[in-house]
C-alpha cells in the first residue's frame, strides 16, 4: 500500500514544491492547509501518523503531522497552530502560495497490524487531534476492518475544537462510531459536556477491550494515561505520538533522540511500554 | 598547597562557607579542571599547581546564587575579573569568600608541545613554590624546559603580584612580567592596512566558531548572547567565507571593550591558537591613550571611561584618521 | 614498495594535485588543519593531530544543499486562487527548488591517521544507512583515502582501546597506507582505488628494496610506544550497547559535568561527531539552504517553542557521552562513537573529556 519509496531518486533533504489549494480557519489560532503538487495530485503517499517537513524557504522548516488520511487520494492536509516564527508565517499565506514539503517521515500507527479488528479509543486534546484525525478517517474509510470506534475530544473552548464540521457530519453519522466532545469551561451556546479530558474519560468509564490512541499537550497525556490505568488499561494497550525539535527528519542530525531512539525515524508513534523503557528525557 | 587545602576544609568545617571552588587533579599531569569541593574527601583530589591557569571568577556568577557562601580560589589577575563582575552586578560579593592564592605564572602545555615534547607520563617542577626547571618524563625520554619558557603568554605581561580583592591571601606571588603589554599591539598598528588585513585574515580564518572564547570570558556574562539568537542570521552558523568569523570576534571585542580586564582566557582556550586577546588589548591601549590610563577591575567603584561622559571626552573626529 | 624522500614531498603533492583535488594537513598561521593543497601551501604530515579532524572531507562544516528561487506573481483567481484574499494580498509566491550538483570528481585525502580513518566508518553508519545521504555518499564514492602511520603517538592518544592500530594503516579501511621512516615516505596501495591513484603518480616514486623490513621495524616500534601510553589500558567495561538505563541514571554525571562551559570545542574537533543543523540564508538572488555542523552542547540545539528538552548543561553533557558510548553502540552492533584520537583531551578549555568521564564511572563502581 505504502509507496513512500517513490521519491528515492531525489535526495532525502531536498523537498518537493507544494501549492496551497485551500485554507480553512478551524479555530482562532488553527488553520488547515490543503496542499497539492503544483500540477495537481498528491506530493507523495503516507500512512496514518506519519509526518512531513513543511517549509517556507527563508523563514524555517518544521515537522508537522499529515492530518489527512491516506484514503484521501486527492490532496494532503496539515492542521497548524500558530505559535512560533514559522507557523505565524504559514498563517499569513494564501491559496495559490507555494511552500516546500518533504517526507513522509517516521513510523505510523499500526493500522494494518496491531489495530486491525480491534475496538479503538481515540483521545485527543486541542491541536492533538491533527495526527489522530488521519487514523480516524482511515479507520472509518475501512470501517469493516475495525471494531467499535470511540472518540473523546476536548479543547479549551467550543471555538478551539478543530475539524468540528467533519466530526459532526462524518464521524457522528458513521455506524459504530461514538464521539464524546468536551470543553474546559462553561460557554454560552454549548450544551455538551464541560470538564477536562482525563475527568470525562473516567466519567464515561470506558471498558478495557480497546486500544487507546492519545495525542494532546504533554500534561493531558500524562493525566489521561493515569486515568486509563485506573480504568484497567495497560501500557501496551496505549499509543501516542511524540514531538521534539527536528532538522533532518531521517535520524541523522542528532537532536530528537530519547536514548537510542530517534523520534523522527523510530517514532513519532510509540506504545507506552516502549516509552517506559526510554530514559526520562521527554 | 596543603596550607590552602587545610584552610578550605577549615572554612567548610566551621560553617564560614558551604563549598569551595578550586581545581581538581586531572588524569594527565597537566589538565586539572575547575571543580566544586564540599566534603572533606573531595579535597583528596584538590590540586593547585602551575597548570591551574583557569580563571574561576566567572563560575561565581552561578555559585553566588547558591544557598550559603562559596569560597573561591583566585590568582592575582583573576581578582580583576571578579571585581569587574561586582561592578556589573553579576556576582553577589556577600556570598563569596575570596582566597587570594599565590602565583608565579601559569603554564601552557601547548608551549611544551610546540617544543616537541610528547608522550608525557609525568611532570615535575610545576609546584606552586619553587623556581627550578620543569622536567617532563615521557615515553620518548626525559625533557626539560625553563619555567618561564613554558608560561602562558599572558603571564609575560603580568598585572602584578597583588590581589585587588580578597578575604585572605594564602601563598606568595611573583610579578612574572618581562614583556611590554602593548608591544604586539604596536607591532600591528605599525603594519600597513593591507598587512594588517592579511594578518587578521590568516588568524581568524582558523576560527571554528566553537564559542569557547565567549563561554570562558568573564566579561561575556549575558544570559542570552546575540549570537545564540535563533531568529537572526547573527547566529552565523555558516559564513560566506572563512574570514567572516571576524564579525563575531570584532563584535565581541566591542562588547567587552572597557570591561575586559585582559585576563587572557580567550587566547588560552582557543583550540586554534588565535591571539584573540590582541583585539581587546588594542581597545585597552586606545582607552589609555584617549581617556587616561584605566584598568578594568582594579577598582569596582571606578567609572569606566566608555560608560561615562565628561566634557573633556575625545571627539570622534580626533580618533578617526589615526594610523594614516 | 614505493617510496619518496621527504624533501621531495612537494613533487608528490604536485603530482596528485595534477589529477585530483588534494585535501591534506596544511600549516597556516601556526596551526595545522586539513585544507586543499595548492602550489605554495605548506603541507604538514609531521604534526600528529590536525586541530579539526579530516571529517570535513566527507562532511564539511558548511555545505549547500539546494537553492530556492522565489518569484512573486499576481494572484490568478481564474486558476483557483482565493478571490476574497486576492483583494488583500494580490500576489502569490511561486518557488523553484534547485538541488546543488553532487561531488562528481575524484579527490584524495592524504595523511589521515588510522583513528580518523576509523571515524569515517563511524560516520558511514549514520550517513550511508537507509535513507542514504547522497551528499555524503557522493563524497565517499569519489574520495581516495591515503592513511599515514603515527610515527610517535602522544599521551592523549587512546585509539588502541578501540582496536585501532596506529602503526599499521594497511589494517585501516583506507585505499593507500603510508609510513614516514627516516626521512622517507613509504607508499603501499591497498585497494583498487589506491592502485589507480598510484598508477597515475608512479613516476614520482623510487623503489626501496629494504622497505618491507623497515616497515616491519617501524610497526613494532610504534606498537611498543602505544603500549606505554597512559591510557593504553583504559577499560570500556560497563559501556556499550544496551547500557542506557544503568548509565543514564547514574549520579556520576552530576559530578563530572560541573566544569563544562557549554562551548562546542569537543564536538567540532571530534572526528566522529556528526550532528548537524539545516538553515536558510536569504540572498538577493534567492534562498540558500545549507547544512552545518551543530553541537549538542549548545543551548538551542534541542530548544522548542515550549522550552523542551535537555534544558540543563548536565543533560546536554550526558547526551554527548551517552550518544558516543551507549546509544550509538546500541544502534550499531556495539561499535563505539569514539576512536581515541584524543583531540578533546587536548582541546577542552576546562580539561574535561571522554577519558575523564570513563574514568569517573570506573572509580564510582
Amino acid at each position: 500500500m505504502c509507496d513512500c519509496g517513490n521519491n528515492k531518486n531525489q535526495d532525502i533533504l531536498v523537498p518537493h514544491v507544494g501549492i496551497i489549494t485551500d485554507i480553512t480557519q478551524e479555530t482562532p489560532d488553527v488553520k488547515t492547509f490543503r496542499v497539492n503538487a503544483p500540477g495537481g495530485g498528491k506530493l507523495f503517499e503516507h500512512m496514518p501518523g506519519q509526518c512531513a517537513m513543511v517549509c517556507v524557504p527563508g523563514v524555517g522548516e518544521g515537522m508537522f503531522s499529515i492530518t489527512s488520511s491516506p484514503t484521501n487520494k486527492e490532496y494532503m492536509e496539515f492542521s497548524i497552530k500558530r505559535c512560533g516564527l514559522l507557523t505565524e508565517y504559514l498563517h499569513g499565506l494564501s491559496v495559490g502560495d507555494e511552500i516546500t514539503v518533504r517526507g513522509p517521515y517516521g513510523n505510523n500507527f499500526p493500522v494494518d497490524t496491531e489495530l486491525k479488528g480491534k475496538n479503538l479509543l481515540f483521545i485527543a486534546g486541542g491541536i492533538g487531534l491533527a495526527p489522530l484525525r488521519s487514523v480516524i478517517n482511515y479507520c472509518i474509510d475501512n470501517r469493516q476492518d475495525y471494531g467499535t470506534i470511540d472518540i473523546l475530544y476536548g479543547s479549551r473552548s467550543a471555538d478551539d475544537l478543530v475539524k468540528l464540521k467533519e466530526i459532526k457530519e462524518k464521524w457522528m453519522n458513521t455506524e459504530g462510531v461514538n464521539v464524546y466532545l468536551t470543553i474546559d469551561r462553561e460557554q454560552e451556546g454549548w450544551d455538551g459536556h464541560v470538564g477536562f479530558v482525563p475527568a470525562y474519560l473516567k466519567e464515561i468509564d470506558f471498558s478495557t477491550d480497546k486500544i487507546g490512541l492519545i495525542c494532546g499537550p504533554p500534561i493531558m497525556i500524562k493525566f489521561v494515561l493515569q486515568g486509563m490505568k485506573e480504568l484497567g488499561f495497560t501500557d501496551d494497550q496505549v499509543y501516542t505520538t511524540l514531538e521534539l525539535r527536528m532538522k533532518c527528519g531521517v535520524g541523522k542530525c542528532g537532536r530528537c533522540n530519547i536514548g537510542s531512539k530517534y523520534v523522527c525515524k523510530d517514532g513519532p508513534v510509540f506504545r507506552f511500554d516502549q516509552i517506559e523503557e526510554m530514559p526520562d528525557e521527554y | 598547597m596543603q596550607e590552602l587545602i587545610n584552610r578550605l576544609k577549615e572554612l567548610i568545617a566551621d560553617g564560614t562557607v558551604v563549598r569551595a571552588i578550586g581545581w581538581k587533579k586531572g588524569d594527565m599531569p597537566y589538565n586539572p579542571e575547575p571543580a566544586y569541593f564540599e566534603k572533606p574527601e573531595d579535597f583528596d583530589n584538590f590540586v593547585y599547581d602551575g597548570f591551574c591557569g583557569a580563571n574561576l571568577s566567572k563560575m561565581m556568577i552561578e555559585a553566588a546564587k547558591l544557598e550559603g557562601k562559596t569560597a573561591v580560589c583566585l590568582k592575582p589577575c583573576d581578582t580583576y575579573s571578579f571585581n569587574q563582575l561586582i561592578r556589573e552586578h553579576r556576582v553577589n560579593r556577600e556570598n563569596a569568600y575570596i582566597i587570594g592564592v599565590g602565583c608565579r605564572g601559569k603554564l601552557d602545555i601547548e608551549k611544551a608541545r610546540k617544543a616537541g615534547i610528547k608522550g608525557i607520563k609525568s611532570i615535575s617542577g610545576v609546584d606552586i613554590e619553587g623556581d627550578g626547571d620543569v622536567t617532563f618524563d615521557t615515553v620518548y625520554g626525559q625533557k626539560k624546559m625553563a619555567y618561564t619558557d613554558l608560561m602562558l603568554d599572558r603571564c609575560h605581561v603580568c598585572k602584578g603580584k597583588d590581589h585587588v580583592i580578597f578575604d585572605e591571601v594564602i601563598g606568595e606571588s611573583k610579578d612574572t612580567g618581562d614583556a611590554d603589554r602593548f608591544e604586539e599591539v604596536i607591532k600591528i598598528e605599525k603594519m600597513t592596512p593591507e598587512e594588517r588585513f592579511a594578518f587578521f585574515k590568516s588568524e581568524l580564518s582558523k576560527c571554528i566558531r566553537c564559542n569557547a572564547c565567549r563561554n570562558v570570558c568573564p566579561a561575556c556574562s549575558c544570559r542570552k548572547c546575540v549570537f545564540d539568537g535563533v531568529k537572526f542570521d547573527s547566529q552565523q552558523k555558516a559564513n560566506v567565507d572563512s574570514f567572516e568569523e571576524k564579525m563575531f570576534h570584532i563584535i565581541r571585542a566591542f562588547h567587552v571593550a572597557g570591561r575586559c580586564t585582559d585576563c587572557g582566557e580567550c587566547s588560552r582556550v582557543c583550540p586554534e591558537g588565535i591571539p584573540l586577546h590582541l583585539f581587546n588589548r588594542k581597545f585597552i591601549k586606545d582607552i589609555d591613550d584617549f581617556y587616561g590610563e584605566f584598568q578594568a577591575g582594579k577598582d569596582p567603584e571606578a567609572q569606566s571611561p566608555l560608560t561615562d561622559f565628561t566634557f573633556d571626552d575625545l571627539e570622534p573626529k580626533d580618533a578617526v584618521g589615526r594610523g594614516e | 614498495m614505493y617510496s619518496i624522500s621527504k624533501e621531495n614531498l612537494n613533487s608528490l603533492y604536485s603530482a596528485i594535485a595534477g589529477s585530483y583535488d588534494l585535501f591534506m594537513p596544511i600549516k597556516a598561521a601556526g596551526q595545522t588543519n586539513y585544507g586543499f593543497w595548492t602550489e605554495g601551501a605548506e603541507g604538514d604530515i609531521d604534526t600528529l593531530k590536525t586541530i579539526k579532524s579530516g571529517k570535513d572531507a566527507f562532511f564539511p562544516q558548511v555545505e549547500q544543499l539546494y537553492t530556492v528561487n522565489r518569484e512573486i506573481v499576481p494572484a490568478d483567481v481564474a486558476a483557483g486562487d482565493d478571490a476574497e484574499k486576492a483583494a488583500d494580498t494580490p500576489v502569490r509566491t511561486k518557488l523553484k527548488v534547485n538541488p546543488v550538483k553532487l561531488v562528481d570528481n575524484d579527490f584524495v585525502i592524504f595523511g589521515m591517521r588510522p583513528c580518523d580513518v576509523r571515524a569515517i566508518e563511524v560516520m558511514d553508519n549514520v550517513f550511508l544507512t537507509d535513507p542514504v545521504d547522497n551528499y555524503y555518499k557522493s563524497r565517499r564514492e569519489h574520495g581516495i583515502v591515503v592513511a599515514l602511520a603515527c610515527h610517535e603517538p602522544e599521551e592523549s592518544c587512546f585509539c588502541t582501546i578501540f582496536d585501532i592500530d596506529p602503526a599499521d594503516p594497511s589494517k585501516a579501511k583506507a585505499d593507500v597506507a603510508t609510513w614516514v621512516i627516516d626521512g622517507k615516505l613509504y607508499w603501499k596501495p591497498i585497494t583498487e582505488k589506491g592502485e589507480a591513484l598510484t598508477a597515475k603518480i608512479a613516476s614520482v616514486f623510487e623503489d626501496d628494496a629494504d622497505a618491507d623490513s623497515k616497515i616491519t621495524n617501524e610497526i613494532s616500534y610504534i606498537e611498543g610506544i602505544a603500549k606505554q601510553l597512559p591510557n593504553a589500558d583504559l577499560s570500556l567495561e560497563g559501556w556499550g550497547a544496551g547500557k542506557t538505563d544503568e548509565k543514564f541514571k547514574s549520579e556520576v554525571w552530576d559530578k563530572v559535568y560541573k566544569g563544562c562551559l557549554g562551548c562546542g570545542t569537543c564536538t567540532f574537533v571530534c572526528p566522529t561527531c556528526q550532528c548537524y543543523d539545516i538553515k536558510d540564508y536569504t540572498t538577493k538572488d534567492g534562498i540558500q539552504r545549507y547544512r552545518c555542523w551543530d553541537s549538542c552542547m549548545y543551548s538551542d540545539f534541542t530548544l522548542m517553542a515550549g522550552g523542551q528538552n535537555r534544558q540543563t548543561q548536565l543533560q546536554r553533557f550526558r547526551q554527548r557521552f551517552m550518544h558516543k558510548l551507549v546509544y550509538y553502540p546500541t544502534n550499531n552492533d556495539g561499535m563505539f562513537m569514539c576512536v581515541g584520537c584524543g583531540r578533546c583531551v587536548e582541546k577542552c578549555p576546562q580539561s574535561l573529556n571522554i577519558v575523564k568521564v570513563i574514568k569517573a564511572f570506573a572509580e564510582n563502581k
